[in-house]
């Protein structure tokens, strides 16, 4: 069945729930934090409520899927499924995820960010709603991975402190890279499977079990699963990720994200599971992660280290549960999720408010608090009993279901008595450290409410808005317990129906079945706590106890300390901060990739495309070029010698592009060489006039044969090419500039109408330049040399009279120049760019007849800065025209035109293009003004 | 068929202006540096005008010529020509600015040890 409300439960908190509490929480005040609180709760209640709207039709057997494409070409779609296993976590994020927002509105500091805090917990939330409802791999991907980011931003919250930062790279670390290693599997299946839809796949486990590379696909997939649920050897980051605020790690870090891991183990069990493979790997992890966990939880003196590793050893057992092949232990996994959701959110919010009323969470410095905190106190009591799997309580209910199933186990090592040993002293440590918890924070110590040494001595019941939700959880864990097959018994059913593919066999939840194994053991892991506990504590010798890091955490250290060990050695080896070094480097590199395309191959000759016989001028200039470059490489310490020398070789480029009919470039060429040259020199003023001589004789040489390699490159390329016929886009150009394009100057056509996307871009990097000379320079005034090299102070003269008059005859002819090459360029070379660079010169030319200030006074420069606006204004009309074309209906830029025949003037062409081409003329005039009169402004400095 | 075609001396021509704008590159100061970008950027500009083949007498106006050149790398080295003059730009003021903030114009951006 389809449901078009699914996509909107992730997309809620994602969009409306993160933006408006960002919004709202900017401003902090006491009515802005609340509002924000209050904002995030509503969405949460919303989302509640939409789950609840299509709980009835989950509840009655059917999946709700909804389907949308995102990017159907890699099989990315945005589809969603709502079957019973997803409901269930999704009532959890959202049920849970409102409760820690009420908490927090009373647990933050007044100077604590609410918008940040606030608006990433929604993001989490959507991130954990989108998992549980993908029903596409990659989709589940994706929010797998923002998990991972607002799980590092939340850790990070307090990102003054040291601790926080490292806990939460370490959890985007681990977490992070096992989401990519899931990747890789989540392809592997997927070309396995034949489909990323998890709903297909559902249908092809057998399939896909049978497969050679099966055990390569669930390898891949487990490693993203015992990452992000802190399974032994990766658990480590689980502890530190508890420099988080207390109600984050109530939320992400046990009752939902820690469980993305096991929600996928049990979405794929269909697909992935029941083989040896998976119960021994999954079963074995599980059980050793739920012992380790358990016992190392005994002797964290840190309160919320000592729920962590709690955590770490009940996700421990449920993953044990999960590998186990028994279709009961399925139930018993369901059905331990929610409990420990339940208990373990309950005892992060007692440890919260432990810590938020004494100022510490060490334990050993705690003790004898129920006489200060009698509720809190009563509440954790009953949380830790269900957590230590005491009856009445939930964690009763489960924990036998799981030393049942410990016990009956025949496949997982071959039903060796080991398994049950184990489970059994899994359950005796989780007895030990639940009553440490209790016992070491609430009464271990004297019992009066004043704590002189504790940082606040005064602590007192906190506000019913932080112990409403730690009520309402602990009611939660003694219903559950006293009535579970009325409360839990046909979801449980339901949810295990959906993870197993088929209805589990008849199962009752009871507190009671009777004098029997399971039983017996529980209550020999129960003793046997009290007296491991008893044991540790006489003579408070636990507490004397020094911790240590344990399992993979010293392995991280090793390979981070590693990576960043290689990294410094990588970059002091190659990075030693001299520019001449890495262009070497880049051209080396560029020469063997070059190089590379054509090894192994024989060397490709010339074409058979009838070359042109040299003509003698050709040959001439030629010579020319030749001797221009010889100069440069002769006078090069010589700088101004050289330019002109440049400037000799950009000549002979234009007489190129003139010679071989491109009349548009040669005019182009010819104007930038002059204003380039202008440019150069005027740079020259505020440089030394020589270089010095100083690469020593090896460089020379190492350069030059460097140079000669890729210049002979180059040329051996370009002959290659120019010796072959070739087809090209171009001949479609050429049929249809006049038909279609309106000109009969195809280049221009292209500029401006084809390739009118490219151009806008291309003018707009031309005003970034202006703009980033004008960030460069602004304000600079370089220091200019008193004396000329000859030892000669400087003086200046006035700009010549001849010059000054001819400027000023110059500039409107010059003007009506440039409109006419502007008008014409359409159909004949010219254009916005010649004829903006034309105008450009114009200007130039005044400035420098009259001066720098008069011209800057006449064309109201300030400095160059006013030359922004020509900028904008042109890429303004650019634009606009774009847009124009799209108020019509046609894409960005289409150009229209006609030749409407006006009196007087005759038959005129008109091109929408025309005035694209003016926005390109202004952004070139300003453009070019821009640099030569920021560059003129930073050069009249005062002397040296 | 002789050595001496037009091709011969535009992809030669090609290859001399990159070398020498390369070894100029390669020099430790910044204004070499420059007059290197600007010669490589003749060449460049030029090769890739070469990749539309060479014409003699066939500008791309349409005027009922028999043959006209490619006009496609021709309107991509119009527009290359003009950013290539707002680099120059851009690079010699970075120049400038370099020199004012380390007193130097080498581009290490400190004069060379000893």
């Amino acid at each position: 069945m389809t449901s078009s409300a699914l996509p909107l439960i992730p997309l809620l908190p994602l969009l409306l729930g993160s933006l408006l509490c960002f919004w709202l929480g900017h401003a902090n005040t006491p009515q802005r934090r609340a509002l924000t609180a209050a904002a995030a709760g509503a969405v949460a209640l919303t989302v509640l409520a939409l789950l609840a709207a299509q709980a009835p039709a989950v509840l009655a057997g059917q999946t709700l899927l909804s389907q949308t494409p995102w990017v159907p070409g890699i099989g990315l779609n945005a589809n969603f499924r709502l079957d019973a296993l997803a409901l269930m976590f999704a009532a959890l994020i959202s049920g849970i995820g409102l409760l820690v927002i009420v908490y927090a509105a009373w647990y933050l500091h007044a100077d604590d960010p609410a918008g940040k805090f606030f608006g990433t917990l929604m993001l989490f939330m959507a991130a954990m709603l989108g998992i549980v409802l993908a029903d596409n791999l990659l989709l589940l991907l994706v929010f797998w991975e923002l998990t991972s980011i607002s799980s590092f931003l939340l850790i990070g919250y307090w990102n003054g402190r040291q601790e926080s930062r490292d806990g939460a790279r370490m959890a985007l670390a681990i977490t992070g890279g096992g989401g990519l290693v899931m990747l890789a599997g989540f392809v592997l299946l997927g070309n396995i499977g034949g489909s990323y839809e998890i709903s297909e796949l559902l249908l092809r486990g057998e399939l896909i079990k049978a497969h050679p590379l099966y055990p390569v696909a669930l390898g891949l997939v487990l490693v993203g699963c015992f990452t992000k649920s802190a399974q032994f050897p990766f658990h480590f980051w689980l502890p530190h990720a508890m420099a988080a605020p207390t109600p984050v790690s109530a939320y992400l870090h046990s009752a939902t994200m820690v469980k993305a891991g096991l929600f996928l183990l049990l979405r794929l069990y269909p697909v992935l599971g029941g083989t040896a493979l998976f119960e021994g790997v999954v079963g074995t992890v599980g059980l050793v992660t739920m012992v380790f966990g358990a016992f190392v939880a005994v002797f964290r003196h840190d309160l919320k280290g000592l729920l962590a590793y709690s955590t770490i050893s009940q996700l421990g057992l449920i993953a044990f549960l999960i590998g186990l092949g028994s279709p009961l232990a399925k139930v018993a996994a369901v059905f331990h999720i929610l409990n420990h959701a339940a208990f373990k959110a309950a005892l992060f919010m007692g440890a919260g408010i432990v810590d938020h009323e004494t100022g510490t969470r060490d334990l050993r410095k705690l003790g004898g608090l129920f006489a200060a905190l009698p509720v809190v106190g009563t509440l954790m009591l009953l949380a830790a009993a269900a957590m230590a799997g005491l009856p009445p309580f939930n964690g009763f209910i489960s924990k036998e279901m799981m030393l049942h199933e410990a016990v009956y186990a025949t496949t997982l090592w071959g039903g060796h008595w080991a398994v049950p040993l184990l489970a059994t002293l899994g359950g005796l440590f989780s007895a030990a450290y639940s009553l440490r918890l209790v016992h070491d924070c609430f009464f271990n110590g004297p019992a009066n409410t004043t704590k002189a040494g504790l940082p606040n001595p005064h602590p007192h019941e906190p506000p019913w808005g932080m112990k409403a939700p730690l009520l309402l959880l602990v009611a939660v864990c003694v219903a559950v317990g006293l009535a579970p097959a009325l409360l839990a018994g046909d979801f449980v059913a339901r949810v295990s129906a959906d993870v197993l593919g088929a209805p589990p066999p008849d199962f009752k939840l009871a507190l009671w079945h009777g004098l029997n194994l399971p039983l017996a053991l529980s209550a020999v892991a129960v003793l046997g706590g009290l007296g491991f506990y008893a044991l540790l504590m006489r003579g408070r010798r636990l507490h004397a106890y020094r911790q240590q890091a344990w399992g993979g955490q010293p392995a991280f250290e090793a390979v981070q300390t590693a990576v960043f060990g290689a990294a410094a050695a990588l970059t002091r080896a190659t990075e030693n901060g001299s520019l001449q070094r890495y262009v070497a480097w880049m051209l080396g590199s560029a020469l063997l990739v070059g190089a590379w395309a054509f090894a192994g191959g024989p060397l490709p000759g010339g074409g058979d495309r009838p070359p042109l016989p040299a003509t003698p001028l050709a040959i001439g200039v030629w010579l020319l070029l030749l001797a221009l470059l010889a100069g440069v490489l002769r006078f090069q310490h010589q700088r101004f010698v050289a330019t002109v020398m440049v400037g000799g070789v950009g000549l002979v480029t234009s007489m190129t592009f003139l010679g071989f009919s491109a009349p548009d470039l040669a005019l182009t060429q010819l104007s930038v060489d002059v204003v380039s040259t202008v440019l150069l020199l005027m740079g020259l003023a505020l440089l030394p006039a020589t270089s010095p001589k100083e690469s020593p004789g090896w460089r020379k040489g190492r350069d030059a044969a460097l140079a000669l390699a890729v210049g002979a490159g180059m040329a051996w390329l370009a002959w290659l090419v120019m010796t072959r016929y070739h087809d090209a886009i171009s001949w479609y150009f050429l049929e249809t500039a006049l038909p279609k394009g309106g000109g009969s100057n195809v280049v221009n056509v292209i500029l401006v109408d084809y390739r009118g996307y490219d151009t806008f871009g291309e003018i707009t990097v031309l005003g970034i330049a202006g703009v980033g000379v004008l960030a460069l320079l602004d304000g600079l005034r370089a220091k200019r040399p008193g004396l000329d090299p000859a030892g000669l102070p400087w003086s200046y003269a006035a700009p010549p009279l001849m010059l000054r008059v001819a400027a000023r005859l110059l500039l409107p002819m010059a003007l009506v120049v440039s409109i006419y090459i502007f008008w014409r360029g359409h159909n004949l070379p010219g254009g916005g760019f010649i004829a903006g660079l034309v105008t450009g010169i114009a200007l130039v030319l005044q400035y420098m007849a009259v001066g720098q200030s008069q011209a800057e006074a006449l064309l109201h420069g300030q400095a160059g800065r006013r030359y922004t606006r020509w900028v904008g204004t042109g890429l303004g009309i650019a634009a606009l025209t774009g847009i124009g074309a799209m108020l019509l209906n046609q894409p960005f830029l289409t150009s229209a035109f006609g030749h409407p025949v006006v009196p007087v003037l005759g038959e005129l062409a008109l091109a929408s293009a025309a005035v694209f081409d003016l926005g390109v003329y202004i952004t070139v005039v300003g453009a070019t003004l821009l640099m030569l009169s920021v560059l003129g402004a930073a050069s009249k400095g005062s002397k040296a | 068929m002789t050595l001496l075609t037009m091709e011969f001396l535009v992809a030669s021509g090609i290859g001399l202006t990159t070398a020498a704008a390369v070894y100029l590159l390669l020099r430790g100061r910044s204004y070499a540096v420059v007059l290197g970008l600007s010669l490589l950027g003749y060449a460049v500009n030029v090769f890739i005008f070469a990749m539309g083949r060479l014409w003699v007498n066939a500008a791309p106006i349409l005027e009922g010529k028999a043959e006209v050149a490619d006009p496609l790398p021709q309107a991509l080295v119009l527009t290359a020509i003009v950013i290539g003059f707002a680099t120059t730009g851009f690079v010699v003021e970075l120049a400038l600015r370099s020199r004012q903030e380390n007193g130097t114009d080498h581009v290490d951006g400190g004069e060379p040890k000893a």
